[in-house]
């Protein structure tokens, strides 16, 4: 499409004619009906999200009218504030924050290290424990629910952060995709190398591993602060009062109690995506490496 | 270093065991005893009455019923266009990465968020799904009363989320698959659907067995969709429950009635059906496997 396969013929028969290497091998170009596809199926995808910009900036009256309304209206500031001030959004973004970026960062950390036991290092019993890391992604944690919710009870943890952050802090698929990335990314001379030199394991751990394994930690940690971001069944179990909720507790809060002004709900519920969306246009490119390579290593 | 590579995995199992093993064996033996929210130390021993219980409740069947259309309805188009759109994500385009980017925003949106636009946009008087249809010269809908209606309804945000993401994981390996052999079939005559017939979805079986454990383990655990498309009127999933699922019955049983004893055992009933949906998987792959 873009690649000419002919010069310009204005210099004579020295020109050569340039042909991209290997065509042959070379995936068919989309044509017209594979655009258009795409671009109803991108359209049905980002609808909804702008649709909520919209809905946002117009007031519950307007809402309530056919046809409904497909342009930004003027309420959009007001709405913001209302939702901010009613549903603690201040608060609630800032504990998600803390929330999903602990979370991210716990399983960054602990992933990196025993992925790169898993992938460069001998001891006993090492396959019968990896096939256990393999075992829990089959268990799902949501089924747990009664007895984490007493234990936190005991604990008198309800209301508090780390009755969401503990329990997350780990994950399986993180371990997985740390041992797959570290045992091509990381020389095992490399570890060798710095063993020889006296280096004791930690640091090898941080002047070897880590500097290694950075690129895969940059898309495990954006991979799992979007989905502590979201998450939503034990949140709204172990966070129930009003005392520190996440963004996802706090939208369900907005719409009960009154008259629910759906203006407003809807930003909240913009208020809430948005830092995700700003994550999305700055990394986009680097989320989808990383889990169209998780998918394949998985 | 004989002990270190031990303390590198430890962290896992440590959290592993407290938050995940251990929650999910205690809930085994939760589903046994009578406990109440209103004071969880204070079990006591009841035997199986609860599970008993559970199958003389016909919202226990009713839960079951729809977890399980809800989830067919909701698993199978996503994963099908997932496919489709892969097969033309795998074409070179003009702004590929554009289009990679914005499959897979919806991802990148939470449940309540997603649930509750889907919600104004699945209104019965003023919704813009009903005007849309009303364009074409059909009847409003009413999207949260209706059995079917509510259900498709519930599906639609479902798949609205997770099939751009499913697209990337099968575009994934649609890329793993070696060149040559779309060189042979072209030369064999054969071609762009019938490429894809025979080659492309042959290679990707394993990738489309992963997807449908993980579809079917999500859906198994719908929870915030319906919780949320009931427009704040609590857990019991529409007026005749007509789109409860087994996750908002747990958490209703649990957490609105105040039952942990039973939410546990409504919990541990999930878990034996996703053994039982493994083994079927297991059997599926073997008997693949020999075909082959």
């Amino acid at each position: 499409m873009l690649t000419t396969t002919h010069e310009p013929g204005t210099t004579g028969p020295a020109t050569p004619t340039r042909r991209p290497r290997a065509r042959a091998g070379r995936h068919l170009h989309g044509g017209r009906i594979t655009h258009a596809v795409l671009l109803v199926f991108t359209l049905g995808s980002l609808f909804p999200l702008v649709w909520t910009a919209v809905a946002a900036s117009r007031n519950s009256t307007r809402l309530a009218q056919t046809p409904p309304p497909f342009w930004f209206g003027g309420n959009l500031l007001k709405n913001l504030e209302i939702a901010w001030t009613d549903a603690n959004m201040g608060t609630a973004l800032l504990n998600t924050t803390v929330v999903a970026g602990s979370v991210a960062a716990g399983t960054v950390v602990f992933s990196t290290l025993a992925g790169f036991a898993f992938a460069k290092l001998r001891f006993r019993f090492k396959n019968v424990l990896m096939l256990l890391v393999i075992a829990t992604m089959m268990v799902p944690p949501q089924l747990g629910v009664v007895p984490l919710y007493m234990l936190i009870a005991e604990l008198s943890w309800t209301d508090r952060l780390q009755s969401v952050i503990l329990p997350t802090l780990v994950s399986a698929f993180g371990v997985f995709f740390m041992r797959q990335y570290l045992s091509e990314a990381l020389p095992t001379e490399l570890i060798e190398a710095a063993r020889v030199d006296g280096a004791s394991s930690w640091r090898v751990v941080w002047h070897v591993v880590f500097p290694a394994a950075r690129p895969a930690m940059a898309v495990l940690g954006m991979l799992t602060f979007v989905m502590a971001w979201n998450d939503f069944f034990w949140p709204i179990i172990a966070l129930t009062q009003n005392g520190s909720p996440t963004v996802q507790v706090a939208l369900t809060g907005l719409g009960r109690g009154y008259i629910p002004d759906q203006s407003v709900i809807m930003a909240g519920a913009l208020l809430g995506t948005l830092p995700l969306l700003l994550a999305f246009v700055l990394f986009g490119r680097q989320i989808v490496g990383g889990i169209m390579q998780g998918a394949v290593k998985g | 270093m004989r002990w270190s590579p031990y303390a590198f995995v430890a962290p896992f199992f440590l959290f592993f065991a407290a938050f995940g093993l251990f929650p999910l064996l205690y809930t085994g033996w939760a589903s046994l005893h009578r406990v109440e929210l209103t004071a969880p130390t204070d079990m006591e021993w009841v035997g199986p009455r609860n599970f008993a219980r559970l199958l003389e409740d016909e919202f226990f069947w009713n839960a079951l019923k729809n977890t399980f259309t809800i989830g067919i309805i909701s698993t199978v188009p996503q994963l099908l266009i997932a496919l489709g759109i892969a097969h033309l994500l795998n074409y070179k385009l003009r702004g590929s990465m554009f289009f990679r980017v914005a499959a897979l925003t919806p991802y990148a949106t939470s449940v309540a968020a997603a649930t509750l636009v889907f919600v104004l946009m699945f209104g019965r008087d003023y919704g813009m799904v009903n005007w849309a249809l009303g364009l074409a010269g059909i009847d409003p809908v009413d999207w949260q009363n209706g059995e079917w209606t509510s259900q498709i309804a519930v599906s639609t945000i479902v798949i609205w989320r997770w099939t751009g993401y499913n697209a990337l994981i099968y575009l994934a390996a649609m890329q793993a698959i070696p060149k040559d052999l779309y060189e042979s079939a072209a030369l064999d005559g054969a071609s762009r659907r019938q490429q894809f017939v025979h080659v492309t979805v042959p290679s990707l079986r394993p990738t489309i067995l992963f997807t449908c454990v993980v579809s079917t383990i999500g859906a198994t655990q719908l929870f915030g969709e319906p919780l949320l498309f009931n427009g704040g009127a609590g857990a019991t999933g529409g007026a005749d429950h007509q789109f409860q699922t087994l996750g908002l019955y747990l958490y209703e049983q649990g957490w609105v009635n105040l039952h942990l004893g039973r939410a546990s055992a409504i919990a541990w009933t999930m878990f034996l059906i996703l053994l039982l949906i493994g083994a079927v998987n297991w059997l599926l792959v073997r008997r693949l496997r020999k075909s082959t």
